[in-house]
């Protein structure tokens, strides 16, 4: 079966005496490497310039907070019984009088950690939430670690910023630089 | 020879020395540059502006690398190798004319290491010295792809060397001297060599290739068959001068070539810009004229340097039967033809006769592609 006619046959028939001279070969050779010097690079200076990673990237985990600015998380476990890793972990709590601000259900996550050198980043736990809490961002990558005590993302690093928030579907940013996150209202 | 013209003397030795160094430390820079360009990449760029520092660093790095000799290696040799390469590699720009002559105190000083007589045969006893850096280092690493790659370096130099004297002859027979300045002299103004013996440009600039090690014959290092070929065993600053010695060997080259074939520091109106200088600057003019004719000769230089670096990234290694057929078989014939040519040529007064060589081929050429069954076979058009 031919599926593209770029195939060539080998073969070991002797060579002209034009062949044999190399000279017109090297210097066809060397015409096409030197257009090379005028085309366009394709290369992007990463950590100046960052690619769009398209909506659907799964990068660094957040706890979302809703439109009050309360944590969703209500500590089901949901997350952590999908995860195929074994990652999660969590303790709950019970939410006091006075933190009605800080937490949406009347149970919460104390204790939320992600084990950064386990997750395979499949986005289960996104799935499995039932309470839209937890996410994988499209726009950070999960930062270099060189610790054994940094392997271990708490609530300090998963929490989403108040002042900051995370949005998935913002048709205004298309464009790539992605660093910090993107800014608007919650989904 | 007085202390002010043994001072200057001095002088100009050391800035040869120093250009060479420096320009064979910005060689490896270019050649990443050279290759990523021709690869649409845009190679080194992080250390210091457009990637400039990179030689210090790399330099660096080799500099503190552990120095590693093998317990089996043949100690004093081991180390004797990388220096004899870089001692031939720069000893050899001591007769290479670099300008015409400075004045000072109506003194005139030519712009040359020294002024052999014999220039062009001191030239080729040092590069022919410079093989046994190679061998010698190959050899004392006690390892089976060292000597092969040394022994490849051997035979291919010795081979090459032949083609490339050869070729020189049919110069040294229109000149009359083996002396490089004469040489270059001659070819005052626009009457560069290259016009009257192009059959011995190319067969100069293939051997040239071949002197240096550099691709497309490349075989005493070739990764893939070799691992390192002859320095697979050397690390740190040996490593380095092996490397650099073949950077400046490159540098030679292309100030060889462009000393024989290109003329050197002249240029088409070099004597109209010497005579206003001259008149208008008196003793300034002169040496500014002498600096532009260098400064030419500096550009030829990095034009080969360049041509060097593309020919690399563009052509494939020689199989080593190819390389002996083509040194033995085409470039020793070729520079044996090309000789008696020119010697017919000088006998009868006809100056360009090196060119009925090259028309011959040309016919011969087409005649044999006309000639060739076209079929599905035939070259790839890109």
């Amino acid at each position: 079966m031919q599926l593209t006619n770029r195939s060539k046959q080998v073969s070991n028939k002797e060579m002209t005496l034009a062949e044999k001279m190399y000279l017109p070969a090297i210097a066809q050779g060397l015409a096409i490497t030197f257009s090379h010097l005028f085309k366009k690079r394709p290369t992007i200076q990463y950590p100046e310039v960052k690619r769009y990673l398209g909506p659907v990237f799964r990068g660094h985990h957040v706890l979302k907070r809703d439109e009050e600015g309360r944590e969703r998380c209500t500590a089901c476990g949901l997350c952590a019984v999908a995860c195929p890793a074994e990652a999660i972990s969590m303790v709950a709590a019970e939410r006091q009088k006075g933190e009605e601000h800080l937490y949406r259900e009347e149970k919460y996550a104390a204790v939320y950690e992600i084990n950064m050198l386990r997750c395979i980043f499949c986005g289960l736990c996104e799935e499995a939430c039932p309470k839209q809490a937890v996410y994988l961002r499209h726009d950070k990558f999960v930062p270099v670690f060189t610790e054994r005590e940094d392997v271990i993302f708490g609530k300090n690093k998963l929490v989403e910023d108040v002042n900051n928030r995370y949005v998935r579907n913002n048709p205004e940013v298309k464009a790539t630089p992605t660093e910090p996150t993107l800014s608007g209202a919650a989904t | 020879m007085d202390l002010t013209a043994l001072i200057i003397k001095t002088i100009i030795i050391l800035v040869i020395f120093g250009v060479t160094l420096v320009i064979a430390m910005y060689s490896t820079y270019a050649e990443r540059k050279v290759a990523a360009f021709l690869q649409d990449r845009l190679g080194p760029n992080r250390a210091g502006p457009f990637g400039l520092l990179q030689p210090l660093a790399d330099a660096g790095k080799m500099f503190f690398k552990e120095d590693f000799i093998p317990a089996q290696a043949s100690k004093w040799l081991f180390i004797l190798g990388p220096c004899l390469a870089i001692l031939t590699a720069l000893m050899t720009s001591a007769v290479i004319p670099f300008g015409e002559s400075v004045k000072f105190d109506n003194m005139l000083i030519p712009l040359q290491g020294i002024e052999v007589n014999i220039g062009i045969l001191y030239v080729f006893g040092v590069v022919s010295l410079g093989v046994y850096g190679i061998m010698v280092g190959g050899w004392a690493s006690n390892n089976k792809f060292s000597l092969l790659g040394a022994i490849r370096a051997a035979s291919q130099n010795i081979s090459y060397e032949i083609a490339l004297g050869l070729s020189i002859i049919a110069i040294l027979m229109m000149t009359g001297s083996l002396s490089v300045s004469k040489i270059v002299q001659d070819q005052h103004g626009f009457a560069w060599n290259l016009f009257n013996q192009p059959l011995g440009f190319i067969i100069f600039l293939t051997c040239a290739f071949a002197e240096c090690n550099r691709t497309p014959f490349d075989l005493p290092e070739c990764e893939n068959e070799l691992i390192g070929g002859y320095h697979t065993e050397y690390s740190s600053m040996k490593l380095g001068f092996y490397l650099f010695a073949e950077y400046i060997n490159m540098f030679i080259s292309s100030a060889i070539i462009s000393s024989l074939y290109f003329g050197g520091y002249n240029y088409p109106g070099m004597d109209w810009v010497r005579e206003n200088l001259t008149a208008s600057l008196g003793t300034t003019g002169h040496n500014l004229a002498t600096a532009i004719g260098s400064a030419v000769f500096f550009g030829k230089i990095f034009f080969f340097i360049f041509f060097f670096m593309w020919v690399r990234w563009t052509i494939p290694r020689f199989r080593y039967d190819q390389l002996m057929n083509l040194g033995w078989k085409s470039l020793i014939p070729l520079a044996i033809l090309n000789i008696v040519v020119t010697g017919f040529g000088l006998l009868y007064e006809v100056k360009y006769a090196s060119w009925i060589i090259v028309a011959v081929m040309v016919v011969l050429a087409v005649a044999s592609q006309a000639r060739a069954p076209k079929g599905a076979v035939s070259a790839q058009k890109v």
